[in-house]
């Protein structure tokens, strides 16, 4: 991927930058908001992650500039504002995606590869597939190989957020975000649950496990067992 | 009526009752011996009067004899004709009139005893009508009885009616000091209530409200401008506070930031079987759990001071609930709990739903994570006139009954609690989150058991049941 990172901190945007470039992506680096808008228009990037307090431009103005001038390069919004409205406001601007900080990299990671897949692949589809999984979004059917699979509502919605991310890394907070719609810190490790809950439908009786844990970072469905 | 109730129970209005009975028991005082001052002195004056009569006339008696004194008499009862209240009668010693103008000696008064006496005297025989008259009898030397007196009816009169303006004067100040009392109590109510109103505006979070003041400039307007200038200290010093706290959370923040990220660069950096590795992380869940506790602080600080109630929106409490039982459900299925859910109708009303569903997040991990295996949790929504309540009840161990209040505190945790996760501030999220939607939360037995009841106003009016029926079609 390519990438622009608009972010005034040097320390942090040399971090993000040194973990993308161990994760294979490219990132340019801009300090203050109109450069950073300047760079953004001109540039061919497939995700801008861009902090929103900013000199001379404010983050929130730097992307809505963007969106006025036509360009849809996903935004991934970085900020220490991390209330409810703060993120609304963001994503009323033209924001794609949310991240608080601090954050843990895997986070920002997984959500760059989501947000960028989402600008590639964006069409009206009616049904999903990953690997022997297949997905009615019509019919809210589900089989692996021949073997129909019976899923509970959420769990169909699990299932759906994680096909569409298939083959990427899925943290749970981009889980609550997505799947449950409520923006809340839960304290235990429910989300594990829901997850080996759904593994106990989709992997049980079958020869290769394609829903996995990632330690410290998420979950992925794969495709087959790599 | 409610300002009616007050003004009976008002410091106010009782002082000035007390004043008024007190006023008006010493002005009875007054008028009591003034009264009693002026009748004794009228009555004197008369009997000074009759005393000086009856001298001069025992002393013609001792100069010219009967024949002279009956002469007198007779003059004097002549003169007193036109004006009619002197009394005259002489007698013999057996009572026999011989001169005067009354027609026989008083039945009470004997010619022995020397002294005053009052009796009646019928003035018209047609009407049978009667005054009251006051004598003296005097005995002449030789055989005589002499009667002088005054018909005492006018002064009687008098008297009455001084006492009955004295009594019409008494009413009158009563009433006066009474109304007088009303009108200022209720004045002084009325100006306790202005500051009591704004009192509870500013406690339910408007802290930058203050109490009107008057032109007046009494009492009431200095007591209004000292209060004023204490809140805009207080504002002052909470705004200080929370600059202070935003700076500590950003000066804080900032470093762990750092430091965390140092530490995954390096765990990132390590072979991720190594014992550094395994340390790396274990310090990356630290640095996380500190800054999870660091945002928890702030978030329930800026709850309280009211920051994001313009966040409300409308939302349904029974979708709330259902929502938020279905997530921890598989959680108490693990433990081998029933989680029951019992959402009635639909209630809708003005609401931040993402910080209610945190809050009954945090009651019901609680309960799932304090409840035995096998342990049920039940979570019921129901209405109750004006309010949405949601009761969430277990038969865990329960909470004792001293330490309920004291769970809301910030950082404060059970005995038995502090060996398992957590950092002590999820209930008092659940309280910020409560007194900020104007709710009311209780602790209490559920025999055994906890059980946590939640009650919420429905704001802004949208409240309303639906019947299930009419929300499918």
């Amino acid at each position: 991927m390519q990438l622009l990172i608009v972010e005034d901190d040097t320390a942090t945007a040399a971090y993000i930058q040194k973990g993308l470039s161990e994760a294979g992506h490219n990132a340019d680096i801009s300090t203050t908001g109109d450069e950073g808008l300047a760079m953004a228009t001109q540039g061919n990037y497939d995700a801008l992650i861009i902090d929103r307090m900013l000199p001379n431009l404010d983050g929130l103005s730097l992307i809505s500039s963007l969106r006025d001038r036509g360009l849809k390069t996903p935004a991934l919004i970085l900020s220490t504002l991390g209330e409810v409205s703060d993120r609304v406001e963001g994503l009323k601007m033209g924001g794609d995606d949310y991240l608080t900080k601090p954050f843990a990299f895997s986070e920002l990671l997984a959500r760059l590869e989501a947000l960028a897949r989402r600008n590639t692949a964006e069409a009206q589809e009616t049904t999903l597939v990953v690997g022997e999984l297949r997905m009615d979004l019509l019919g809210r059917e589900v089989w692996r190989g021949g073997t129909p699979i019976d899923l509970q509502p959420r769990e169909f919605r699990l299932l759906e957020f994680l096909m569409r991310h298939s083959n990427q890394v899925v943290t749970r907070t981009m889980l609550l975000e997505n799947v449950w719609d409520y923006n809340f810190d839960p304290q235990t490790n429910v989300i594990d649950v829901h997850i080996s809950r759904l593994r106990g439908k989709i992997d049980k009786n079958f020869d290769t496990q394609m829903l996995n844990t990632v330690r410290g970072a998420g979950y992925i469905l794969r495709e087959s067992q790599a | 009526m409610k300002v009616k109730r007050k003004l009976f129970h008002s410091y106010t209005f009782r002082l000035a009752l007390l004043y008024a009975l007190i006023f008006s028991s010493s002005t009875l005082i007054l008028f009591y011996f003034f009264y009693l001052f002026t009748a004794s002195y009228m009555t004197q004056q008369m009997d000074n009067t009759i005393e000086a009569e009856i001298q001069g006339l025992a002393e013609r008696y001792d100069r010219d004899g009967l024949e002279g004194l009956t002469r007198l008499i007779a003059e004097r009862v002549n003169r007193s004709q036109g004006t009619g209240n002197s009394l005259y009668l002489l007698t013999t010693y057996t009572l026999e009139p011989l001169v005067g103008n009354l027609d026989r000696w008083p039945l009470e008064a004997s010619i022995d005893n020397e002294k005053w006496l009052e009796f009646s005297l019928e003035v018209n025989e047609q009407t049978n009508e009667t005054h009251l008259a006051r004598a003296r009898i005097f005995r002449l030397p030789g055989r005589y009885g002499l009667l002088v007196g005054r018909d005492i009816h006018q002064l009687t009169q008098a008297k009455l009616r001084i006492v009955q303006a004295l009594t019409w004067g008494l009413a009158i100040m009563v009433l006066l000091a009474f109304v007088g009392g009303l009108v200022l109590s209720r004045r002084t109510v009325r100006n306790i209530e202005r500051i009591n109103q704004t009192a509870r505006s500013i406690m339910s979070g408007n802290l930058s409200r203050r109490v009107e003041i008057t032109n007046r400039n009494d009492d009431f307007d200095q007591l209004a401008a000292n209060l004023n200038q204490m809140l805009d200290r207080i504002q002052t010093l909470m705004e200080d506070i929370r600059r202070v706290s935003d700076n500590i959370a950003h000066d804080l923040r900032t470093p762990l930031t750092r430091l965390r990220q140092h530490m995954e660069e390096a765990r990132r950096q390590v072979d991720s079987e190594s014992i550094s590795a395994i340390s790396l992380e274990s310090s990356i869940r630290e640095a996380d759990s500190l800054l999870t506790t660091f945002n928890a602080l702030l978030r329930i600080a800026r709850i309280e001071a009211g920051q994001v109630t313009t966040d409300f929106a409308v939302l349904d409490y029974r979708t709330l609930v259902e929502d938020v039982v279905e997530f921890y459900e598989p959680l108490a299925e693990e433990k081998n709990q029933f989680l029951t859910v019992d959402a009635g109708n639909t209630i809708k009303t003005m609401g931040d739903r993402d910080l209610l569903f945190q809050a009954l997040a945090n009651v019901i991990e609680n309960a799932i994570k304090y409840t035995q295996e096998n342990g049920h949790i039940s979570v019921i929504l129901s209405q109750l006139d004006n309010d949405a309540v949601i009761t969430i009840a277990d038969n865990g161990p329960g909470i004792p009954a001293e330490e309920r209040e004291r769970v809301f505190r910030r950082f404060y945790r059970l005995d038995r609690s502090r060996s398992t996760t957590g950092n002590g501030l999820g209930l008092s999220m659940v309280a910020a989150v409560v007194t900020m939607h104007q709710g009311q939360i209780r602790l209490m037995d559920n025999d055994p058991g906890l059980k946590t009841v939640m009650q919420f106003p429905l704001l802004g009016g949208v409240g309303s049941v639906d019947p299930p029926l009419a929300e499918a079609a």
